[in-house]
């Protein structure tokens, strides 16, 4: 102990844990800096992010608003037999399921697909002013909102937009004939896509430009003494050498399979498009804050969060396996 | 070419073979990327031709990278309305006070949990971490923020978001890698270690500090959906997303004659649906647009931290 004391300048130091409670409260005494610093920011962490959980409890009530906690009335597992197996709402409630998994499952393939080919393609950019002009171009749409993006995408997808336009140039369509892109249910996950790589295309390459970087550039060395051309280069060593990035990135993101944003669907939506936009955060919102079913929509909700929660759970586990812990 | 020679033959051989490809090559990147930027760049400057349009020119369409009818009408409309000015100094508000606090408290809780001896080190940051798995989601917070009487306040905006688990994050990770020495010299002249933090640590953490005051920042200009949740009745607490988004709502279901701005003033024959909603459009992302840039360093610096790293 008399080492241990020496050693260490901070009297503090986990040996000293035999003297127990005590010794907890003397140093929490002592730091009660710290305490003041910090405790105040986890009671807020309480009141906003987890009172809200204990709102789930909605869920398994016939909540009435005016009616006290104690005086409600318990149903059990009711409303999510209601959203399952009832007539009405199932239907509506498993396609607003399949839509939020189809587009967080677009949304993943296609953001890691044209993230990590943007990544490769600047690295072989020689002129930096041209790199860093493009890579700060490709920031812009991330910085604006979704509120401003649907409208432009509005505005470009219009009957009259330059995509119409440019159909009619080359010559698929004739005037007349042009695309409502937002009108046809069928084509929005594939704009629901598109809009996302516009928006994040640039910001999601961030990370795989940073990994690009940090490979021995010894490797390139060899492989141009072996004669492989520039494109062998990039397929042999560039993409091997951000691998393990992107293994990570994907697992977790894996974990994200339930939340497929709620921004987008809302904004570029409408009556038309609903069968493919409606997904469960916008079910959430129709039933319960336009049709005032507030245990049904905190059913969804609850539905939606406890199956991230296991996705997440999983794959960060999967993940530290891997010997890449990221979260913690 | 010719000193090529002197070069280690599967160099010349390389080089040799590659020239026509590699141009090849060359040229279609930067024909890629340049397509990618054209993509990215032409709605914006499409709107913005628009906007500094008159609105009757606009209506005949036909307008790409240039105003055809060079005008400021729209934007003299749009700033003569008192919602819009009114939601203009809303988002400035929020943006500005919501930052100073995430920034501030996320770096104090920051700190606390990058302190070894911090006996509630482990408990803090736990309790942090959890809600990045799991949250309440829509209506329990919406009766939360009812029951606090949040409802019709401009303290919505501010207070749920104080601090960000992920800010919280990158910002721990970089004082923990700043060196102990810095830290440990503070405590030998007797600083406390709120003094610390404010007098050593803040500075230091500068560049950190930038990042996150970014990603709040534009996240708070940027958010539309806490005003439509909470305050679409006090039209004094609307911010200039949430004034768009009712625009752009006008404009997909009623017909445009009808569209809450153009009929409000008898100056509607000078402007249109459409050049108004280019106008706030423009007005609404420009503020982003400018202040990015600058901080791009920084931002691609925390990204890599909070992304590779965690």
């Amino acid at each position: 102990m008399e080492n241990d004391a020496m050693l260490t300048t901070s009297p503090s130091t986990l040996e000293n844990k035999p003297t127990g409670l005590k010794l907890f409260f003397t140093r929490l005494v002592q730091q009660r800096m710290l305490v003041l610093m910090s405790i105040p920011f986890v009671i807020w962490l309480i009141i906003f992010k987890y009172v809200p959980i204990w709102g789930w409890t909605i869920a398994f009530q016939d909540y009435q608003p005016g009616l006290k906690f104690s005086e409600q009335k318990w149903v059990g597992f009711k409303h999510f037999k209601i959203l399952f197996t009832d007539e009405t709402f199932s239907e509506q409630f498993l396609r607003a399921v399949r839509n939020t998994l189809a587009m967080s499952g677009i949304n993943l393939i296609l953001g890691f697909v044209t993230a990590i080919t943007l990544a490769l393609l600047l690295n072989e950019v020689k002129k930096m002013a041209f790199k860093r002009v493009v890579q700060t171009v490709s920031y812009l749409p991330h910085f604006i909102s979704w509120v401003v993006a649907a409208g432009i995408i509005q505005t470009t997808l219009a009957p009259d937009g330059i995509i119409n336009e440019l159909l009619k140039w080359i010559g698929v369509i004739d005037k007349g004939q042009e695309y409502l892109f937002l009108g046809k249910a069928e084509w929005f996950w594939g704009i629901f896509g598109a809009s996302s790589v516009w928006k994040d295309i640039g910001w999601n390459a961030i990370v795989y430009l940073a990994a690009i970087s940090s490979i021995d550039p010894a490797q390139y060395e060899a492989a141009e003494m072996d004669g492989a051309g520039r494109l062998r280069r990039m397929w042999s060593i560039t993409l091997p050498g951000i691998k393990p990035v992107i293994i990570v990135l994907l697992i977790m993101n894996i974990g994200y399979l339930m939340e497929s944003g709620f921004e987008p669907q809302y904004l570029l939506g409408n009556g038309m498009n609903v069968d493919y936009s409606e997904n469960i955060d916008i079910f959430v919102l129709k039933y319960g804050l336009q049709q005032f079913n507030f245990p049904l929509a905190t059913a969804a909700g609850m539905f939606k969060t406890v199956v991230s929660f296991i996705l997440l759970f999983a794959a960060n586990n999967v993940a530290k396996r891997m010997g890449q812990d990221r979260l913690f | 070419m010719a000193n090529l020679a002197s070069v280690s033959k599967p160099r010349k051989f390389s080089s040799r073979n590659s020239s026509l490809g590699d141009k090849i090559f060359d040229i279609s990147i930067y024909a890629i990327l340049t397509i990618l930027m054209i993509v990215t760049l032409y709605p914006f400057i499409n709107t913005l031709a628009v906007s500094f349009n008159t609105a009757t020119d606009s209506m005949k369409g036909g307008i790409h990278l240039l105003p055809r009818q060079f005008s400021l009408e729209n934007y003299k409309f749009v700033f003569a309305d008192n919602s819009v000015y009114n939601a203009t100094m809303i988002s400035v508000l929020r943006s500005v006070i919501g930052t100073i606090v995430t920034v501030f408290a996320s770096a104090m809780v920051a700190y606390t949990i990058s302190r070894p001896e911090y006996v509630l080190r482990k408990f803090v940051t736990i309790a942090f971490i959890i809600t990045m798995y799991i949250n309440g989601g829509l209506i329990p917070n919406f009766l939360l923020i009812r029951d606090l009487g949040l409802l019709d306040s401009f303290w919505v905006y501010i207070l749920p978001g104080v601090i960000g688990v992920f800010n919280l994050i990158i910002i721990r990770s970089f004082i923990e890698q700043l060196p102990d020495s810095i830290l440990e010299s503070a405590r030998i002249d007797g600083a406390g270690d709120f003094r610390t933090f404010i007098n050593i640590v803040l500075p230091l953490c500068l560049p950190v500090l930038a990042t996150v005051a970014l990603f709040s920042t534009v996240s708070q200009w940027n958010s539309w959906f806490d005003v439509f949740l909470y305050n679409s009745s006090n039209e004094h607490l609307s911010t200039l997303q949430y004034e768009l988004q009712k625009i752009l709502q006008n404009s997909n279901t009623t017909s445009s004659a009808e569209s809450g701005f153009a009929n409000s003033s008898a100056d509607s024959n000078k402007v249109s649906p459409l050049s108004i909603r280019a106008t706030m459009t423009i007005v609404a992302s420009v503020p982003m647009i400018i202040i990015y840039p600058f901080l791009q360093k920084y931002f691609v610096k925390g990204m890599t931290v909070g992304g590779v790293k965690g």
